[in-house]
């Protein structure tokens, strides 16, 4: 089977599984009457027609290669840093760093991503951006809460930047005998993190009970963790086929992407908490903010990459 | 074309949502008056108006800057509609008003930013009295408190780059004009009313 054959399958089976929510979204729609029970429907039909659109968008940007896809998570980093930073307080004296993390080093990250420049890639950030950044800043003269600041922005650059590139950065991997395969290991990190955001929620509307954090998160739940997990888990083991890994390995790479996807959305409600907001942004109707869909992919991203790379290249 | 283009980038880099919290977009004669935090509000107060209101709308811009340069000058009074006035105008008190009663007497609306210069607080500063002898000349013209938020962060004075960080532009409750009242306390009332609209700032 080629690769394009196997992202027809793969694509056609999401459009498959999205074409039954659709459904089912119709039909409760049309069941309900109490007025909490509306609300909670309207927003699981506007989730599902968001769906729609990111699914479109990601096959598009699969079939029209690898430029586009990396220059679609560069656009992805842009709009969540945006939102990130848009949230949190910065004084003018940041004005500077500011400008060299959105003009500079996130361009300069996904550049390194296109060219396949892996040492430069894994410490532009972390180690250049981590020393530029506060130098910009107290260049400027301004020391009021200067480390919060310098922290802040650093923080956000971590997680919008570096962490979400790491999923692109799954092209550049050359695995022995699976040429440019590195879309199927992309779609299969993608499509484990959103189905197991997707079931958590499913599960934790059907039976939730206990609450698993809820000072942090009050919406997550001991009963959709565990529920949606492991459907997430399965869906992993069952995609095996289009990775270099075994039934049992892909079980293994969808358990981490499940566990690092669960902690990111935990991390990301704390950060929300703290700045006493719900959601990050409004763009994805019914979702939120674009990082609201990005949060567990931030923190499964980096982990997938290295867990590939060290067994599998 | 341009205008496109320019609201393409505006919504790109700092987004420019418009919220109608006390007044609808409606085709009728108004004077917008906003906080002025920088060089990108005129720009955002008028990608945030629908299309039909763009068209009838002319923002107050200051020409020792929009007016510099051929493109910026082509781009304030082609584009945004502007009404360039000189700050430096010299003589009798109200003189500076003349092209805004023009704009006003042909049945127009006007955005105004009545403080004058751009200030770097989350909260308006002290408003100039332009705005009192306007809605003082033409009372059937309604006056829309307008808050701007972020954009002393997105491109704060002084800098040469705006950087992304979401803006939104509210639009509060028409200021109703108090029979007698004072300069000052119209002048008072209207600060706080836009003051009014700005949101909680998170620490």
């Amino acid at each position: 089977m080629s690769l394009t054959d196997k992202l027809f399958i793969l694509f056609g089976g999401i459009c498959a599984l999205l074409g039954i929510a659709s459904a089912i979204g119709f039909a409760l729609s049309r069941k309900v009457t109490s007025e909490n029970g509306r609300a909670t429907v309207d927003n699981l039909n506007a989730r599902i027609k968001a769906w729609w659109v990111m699914v479109a968008i990601f096959a598009l940007s699969f079939g029209l290669g690898r430029g586009v896809t990396v220059v679609l998570f560069a656009l992805t980093s842009f709009y969540t840093l945006r939102e990130f930073i848009s949230l949190t307080p910065t004084r003018g004296a940041d004005h500077l760093p500011l400008v060299a993390a959105f003009y500079v080093l996130l361009p300069l990250q996904y550049w390194l991503i296109w060219t396949d420049w892996y040492a430069l890639f894994t410490i532009l950030i972390p180690v250049y951006g981590f020393l530029l950044l506060p130098s910009l800043a107290a260049l400027k003269g301004d020391a009021e809460q200067f480390l919060l600041r310098v922290s802040r922005i650093q923080w956000g650059l971590m997680l919008t930047v570096y962490c979400i590139s790491h999923a692109p950065a799954l092209l550049t991997l050359d695995i022995p005998g699976r040429p440019r395969e590195g879309f199927l290991l992309l779609f299969f990190l993608i499509t484990v993190a959103q189905f197991s955001d997707v079931m958590q929620y499913v599960f934790g509307k059907l039976f939730g009970r206990t609450k698993v954090a809820p000072v942090v998160s009050p919406s997550k739940t001991v009963e959709g963790l565990v529920g949606g997990g492991l459907t997430a888990v399965a869906a992993g083991a069952g995609l095996w086929w289009i990775t270099p890994f075994t039934p049992l390995g892909a079980a293994a790479m969808a358990l981490a992407i499940v566990a690092m996807g669960f902690l990111g959305g935990l991390s990301l409600s704390a950060v929300k908490r703290s700045m006493g907001v719900k959601d990050w942004g409004t763009t994805i109707s019914g979702h939120g903010g674009v990082l609201d869909r990005m949060d567990s992919l931030s923190f499964a991203a980096p982990v997938f990459f290295h867990l590939t790379r060290y067994f599998y290249t | 074309m341009i205008d496109l283009v320019l609201i393409g980038l505006t919504r790109f880099i700092v987004g420019g949502q418009a919220q109608w919290i006390g007044a609808s977009p409606e085709t009728r004669q108004r004077i917008y008056f906003a906080n002025h935090a920088s060089h990108l509000d005129t720009l955002l107060i008028w990608s945030a108006l629908p299309r039909p209101l763009r068209g009838t709308t002319h923002p107050i811009a200051a020409a020792d800057y929009w007016g510099r340069g051929k493109v910026r000058r082509h781009i304030a009074l082609k584009v945004l509609n502007a009404v360039l006035v000189d700050r430096a105008t010299q003589g009798p008190p109200g003189a500076a008003l003349a092209p805004l009663r023009g704009v006003l007497a042909e049945g127009e609306s006007l955005v105004l930013f009545p403080e004058g210069t751009r200030g770097t607080e989350r909260l308006p500063g002290p408003f100039k009295s332009g705005l009192y002898w306007l809605s003082q000349e033409f009372p059937e013209v309604e006056l829309i408190p307008t808050y701007l938020d972020n954009p002393s962060r997105a491109f704060p004075k002084g800098t040469f780059l705006p950087v992304p960080i979401s803006c939104t532009v509210r639009f509060g409750a028409p200021l109703l004009r108090r029979p007698g009242e004072e300069k000052e306390a119209f002048l008072e009332r209207a600060r706080a009313a836009v003051g009014a609209l700005a949101s909680d700032p998170v620490l």
